[in-house]
């Protein structure tokens, strides 16, 4: 190694990812790029690189999941880091343990990074603040959901280019979903119009503030280029919000009836069959939902790889390695 | 060129240099005595000027040759040995090793040879990849101050230095001149190669 490299300056992304607002659109693209050097990986036979070794990574899980949960085990594991995973359920939660003393048993074990999903929102900037670990959001409550975004971001960076100008359309149940916050903010940042839509009850008020256009009705449908729909939280509502799910699905359903030739489909999963989508639907070329699960690994791998490669500023200042002198490539 | 700057290899020196270490390479692997496959060697550089020379030492080694060579590019980032000391992520680029390994000689193509580290890791990335029959090194340079216990099958050129200089490749490619030149070190030190 020779001359400095004209490439693009390594800033660090931050310690943590709390929210999509932690990322500016420099960041995002870069962490969408990661993401393409990690689907190379992804293609060779042996599918691991030791970026990570040595590092622990806590997967604390509040919340069912299947995608998340494994996807971000896979990603920690590919990058050669030890993962310890906790579910909530059959842990010492069980017996009362409350999430600061959870959080803080787990720091013991020193983990390079903590990924954690809960039902409340707010939960992940509490935890940063309970350990000197990385801490990653994968869901709080109805907060946000940015890995999602970012693989959401990635997917369609793949398919269609640039997203400038693209219009999405956000149909369902946008009060509940953290999914639609995190792709809102991560989206509009990349260049994207966004437009969500669903029952007058399940579109929060003044949602528009965070850069989208809202409507109830899917008559102009036809506008948009990307249609993601999304799942009735039915685990978040503890009111009546639509009369009745049969209804929903007649007036809101996305089937292929309501899709023209050449729009794309997206969910962030799992589908509710026959609710927010059409069998004809899920099952048509138009669907990105398996490229969505695809992305989710090789984003995660960038997420954890571009927070945790680097040295680790230490509070308490123990076993603090000798930055000194090193100089960013 | 900054006024400090010694030069050590000119464009034309570079040239010859290249062509010299392309003839070494075929010469150090000749084809199997049962004519049978052809040539095994493959060339890989390493991101982001040994790239570039194994690219043109490809074209080279190939006029030299009847049957076609690999070429390979590797991004060593997520094998370096100071991951975890760096202030940053490094910037990684991509890699491209589309053929098989198994009966080839793999030779590892980079500009400066300075501690090894980076060899190192180009020679862990590649077993990823699959199991090479031989690994070669050629470099363009030779600095000294190995750390590790790698050498180069094909030297362009010796260059005794002290850790106070710092060798800097130019190349057309990327900064429109091909030179190599020796200097004093400005800025805090860098990882070494």
């Amino acid at each position: 190694m020779s001359a400095t490299p004209t490439a693009a300056p390594t800033t660090r992304i931050g310690r943590h990812l709390i929210s999509i607002d932690d990322l500016d659109r420099a960041a995002i693209e870069r962490v969408l790029d990661r993401a393409e050097s990690f689907a190379e990986v992804a293609g060779r036979e042996i599918k691991k690189v030791p970026a990570l070794r040595g590092r622990t990574v806590v997967n604390l899980f509040y919340e069912a999941s299947t995608r998340t949960s494994s996807s971000f085990e896979l990603a920690a594991k590919r990058l050669s880091a030890d993962v310890v995973n906790i579910r909530s359920a059959g842990s010492s939660v069980d017996k009362g343990e409350s999430l600061k003393d959870t959080v803080q048993t787990l720091s013991s074990y020193d983990p390079a990074a903590i990924v954690i999903r809960a039902p409340h929102v707010g939960a992940a900037r509490l935890v940063a603040g309970w350990t000197p670990a990385s801490v990653i959001n994968a869901g709080d409550g109805k907060h946000e959901h940015p890995t999602q975004a970012l693989l959401d971001a990635f997917t369609l960076r793949r398919r269609l280019g640039a997203l400038d100008g693209v219009n999405l359309w956000i149909v369902g149940d946008v009060m509940h979903s953290r999914v639609a916050r995190s792709n809102i903010l991560a989206l509009t940042r990349m260049g994207a119009n966004v437009t969500v839509c669903g029952p007058p009850t399940l579109i929060p008020r003044e949602i528009e503030t965070l850069g989208c256009q809202s409507t109830v009705s899917l008559d102009r449908i036809e506008e948009a280029d990307v249609v993601y729909v999304l799942r009735m939280q039915h685990e978040r509502m503890h009111d009546s919000f639509v009369p009745s799910l049969r209804e929903y699905a007649e007036r809101y359903q996305i089937s292929l009836a309501r899709l023209r030739p050449g729009q794309l489909l997206m969910h962030p999963g799992p589908v509710n069959r026959g609710v927010e989508l059409s069998a004809d639907a899920i099952d048509s070329a138009a669907a990105l939902i398996g490229e969505q699960v695809k992305a989710g690994v090789v984003v995660r791998m960038a997420v954890l790889y571009e927070l945790l490669a680097g040295a680790q500023p230490r509070p308490s200042g123990a076993g603090q390695l000798a930055t000194a002198g090193l100089e960013a490539a | 060129m900054v006024q400090d700057q010694k030069v050590i290899l000119d464009h034309d020196d570079v040239r010859r240099t290249l062509v010299r270490i392309a003839h070494e390479i075929v010469e150090r692997n000749p084809p199997r005595a049962d004519g049978g496959s052809g040539e095994t060697v493959a060339l890989v550089g390493i991101h982001r000027r040994g790239a570039i020379l194994a690219t043109r030492l490809h074209a080279l080694v190939s006029e030299l040759l009847d049957t076609p060579v690999p070429l390979g590019d590797l991004d060593i980032s997520f094998y370096r040995d100071d991951v975890a000391i760096r202030p940053s992520a490094p910037v990684v680029l991509a890699t491209h090793l589309d053929f098989r390994l198994e009966q080839r000689t793999v030779v590892i193509v980079d500009d400066v040879l300075y501690t090894g580290r980076t060899v190192r890791a180009a020679i862990d990335a590649i077993f990823d990849y699959g199991r090479p029959d031989r690994v070669q090194l050629a470099v363009l340079v030779d600095r000294g101050h190995r750390e590790l216990p790698i050498r180069p099958e094909f030297v362009g050129k010796n260059v005794p230095s002290s850790q106070d200089e710092r060798v800097n490749v130019c190349l057309v490619e990327l900064d429109g001149r091909d030179e190599v030149t020796i200097g004093p070190y400005r800025g805090r030190r860098r990882a070494a190669a």
